[in-house]
């Protein structure tokens, strides 16, 4: 299977600049993320990580760089066709539709790829999901909305994610869940690029971290440094 | 003479079932409105005079082609919705990123130069469109007469109202439709081409209105202005509805049909009047409309 392949490069960002109207939020990004990785971006509020994965989904104004995903330049390339690559994104506001219920919400986004989980698997994953199938989504609690957020662009076959703060303001033990359930899809040989603000969450099951301030990015530490680079995430992170 | 409430049942049903017609065509063109709103969110002003065109298409498919009512019916809808498309996409697209204000002024503009045309090629007096053969002629209920044209108006937008609702509300294209209404940006993230969607959503909402144009040409006369005078009540009616909600737009619309026909028995003063009424009742007590939502 590809996803063993070493080091395939899924994602690879170069000098990546982007702009809302006139501010310019990000300032020369370079990453990469290789198949079946789990990376983080890491930092505070206001340093740039979800304007970062709205940009690789061409949700900003204006991006200027390289970024590419399977091998495939998208820096011109038009939102709608973007998650056609093999793209899912959760937003950080979760983003479940009040007009839809649970089931309409989960098989709303297109298959983008074959293989991905088929709803069967889904409710099996959240089984909380089968029960309010048919309520509307937003009558979810935030936990449940998590959930159904993550699993619906689990369903459309993306084997890359880009998930924006899943955990925030959840209870310890979704939290707990989620986690669970990110060391699953790794196990499946996901690619996934998360923006976290919960270092406790993201340290134990991630590859590598990127650390951002003011729209760039200041350092790189991967799983086995985390000790050795203590110093510098206290500087940034204050954990 | 059997009375109801003080007035001849004649005149009772009579007007019962000119405020049902009336009511129907309010419903279809709030119907178009409040699609293209949720998703544009653009009130189109050129509503009107694209229902005139709907008329219009019809009565020079006959006159022109010789092509009779019941495929007019098919064909006019179908061009006068893609000249939507084609508004859509080389006026309104160019302003869907700035303020949805000029939006309404851009449709506004397009109202009243379409209307100009075709008052200059027609003159404003209206032009006769005869009723299709197989309906003309009626029924004796008994308690009224019932013109077959007019029963088929009322049954055939009923229906056509039903079913766009049930599009809207029950199916996966729908779905795509709520969805986009409420986050585009999103749907784009998740793969869908919004502004394809966008383009074919208007093209369908004025579809609509060029319809409830075919099926009014055997009523009214087809006139250049007779979609101008409508819109000012379809948009009352929109506002006590609430924007947004199709099946809100759809009940609204036939009972202020219903409500201005009675009042027209009751009190024939106030029938011009009533809806307007209405609608100052329901934006003091109820600002997002009956159906609408509470911001």
């Amino acid at each position: 299977m590809s996803a063993n392949k070493p080091n395939y490069e899924q994602l690879r960002i170069i000098d990546l600049h982007s702009f809302y109207g006139e501010s310019h939020i990000l300032h020369g990004i370079d990453l990469y993320v290789n198949r079946g990785e789990l990376v983080t971006l890491l930092g505070r509020n206001g340093a740039g990580r979800s304007t970062t994965l709205k940009s690789i989904m061409n949700m900003v104004g204006r991006r200027t760089g390289s970024i590419m995903i399977n091998g495939n330049e998208t820096i011109r390339t038009p939102a709608h066709q973007i998650a056609r690559l093999g793209v899912g994104y959760c937003p950080e506001e979760r983003g479940i539709f009040a007009s839809l219920n649970v089931e309409e919400n989960l098989l709303l986004p297109p298959t983008v790829r074959s293989g991905g989980m088929s709803l069967e698997e889904i409710y099996d994953m959240f089984p909380n999901l089968y029960e309010r199938r048919k309520s509307q989504g937003t009558r979810l609690s935030g936990g449940e909305q998590q959930m159904l957020a993550m699993a619906r662009i689990l369903r459309t076959g993306a084997n890359m994610l880009l998930l924006d703060e899943i955990t925030e303001g959840l209870a310890p033990v979704i939290v707990q869940k989620l986690a669970e359930v990110l060391v699953k899809l790794k196990d499946k040989g996901l690619t996934i690029l998360l923006v976290e603000q919960n270092f406790r969450f993201a340290a134990p099951i991630a590859d590598r971290h990127y650390l951002m301030e003011h729209g760039q990015i200041v350092e790189e530490i991967k799983k086995d440094e985390l000790e050795s680079k203590k110093e510098i995430l206290n500087t940034y992170l204050g954990v | 003479m059997t009375m109801i409430f003080g007035v001849p049942a004649a005149a009772f049903y009579g007007q019962l079932l000119l405020g049902l017609i009336n009511g129907a065509f309010y419903a279809l063109l709030s119907l178009g409105l409040a699609i293209i709103f949720g998703l544009l969110k653009i009130i189109n002003f050129a509503h009107g005079a694209q229902y005139m065109l709907g008329a219009f298409a019809a009565w020079l498919l006959l006159n022109m082609l010789g092509i009779n009512y019941w495929t007019a019916l098919f064909l006019a809808p179908l061009i006068v919705g893609a000249t939507g498309v084609l508004v859509e996409r080389f006026l309104l697209r160019r302003i869907a990123h700035i303020d949805h204000i000029y939006g309404l002024l851009l449709t506004f503009g397009l109202a009243l130069i379409i209307q100009g045309v075709f008052t200059n090629w027609f003159g404003v007096s209206g032009n006769r469109y005869a009723v299709p053969e197989a309906l003309r002629g009626g029924m004796n209920l008994g308690f009224m007469f019932l013109p077959y044209y007019r029963a088929w108006v009322v049954v055939i937008a009923l229906a056509v109202c039903f079913g766009v609702w049930f599009m809207i509300e029950k199916t996966k294209l729908g779905g795509y439709l709520r969805a986009g209404t409420e986050n585009p940006a999103l749907m784009q993230a998740f793969g869908i081409n919004v502004p394809l969607l966008v383009t074919l959503t208007y093209g369908f909402g004025v579809a609509l209105a060029a319809f409830a144009g075919v099926l009014a040409a055997p009523i009214y006369s087809v006139a250049p202005g007779m979609g101008a005078n409508l819109l000012i009540v379809v948009f009352a009616v929109v506002v006590i509805g609430g924007m947004g909600s199709i099946m809100g737009a759809i009940l609204t619309g036939l009972a202020m049909g219903i409500i201005e026909g009675l009042t027209k028995v009751y009190y024939p003063e106030a029938s011009n009047t009533v809806i307007f009424l209405v609608m100052i009742f329901v934006l003091l007590f109820r600002p997002s409309g009956l159906f609408g939502k509470e911001a």
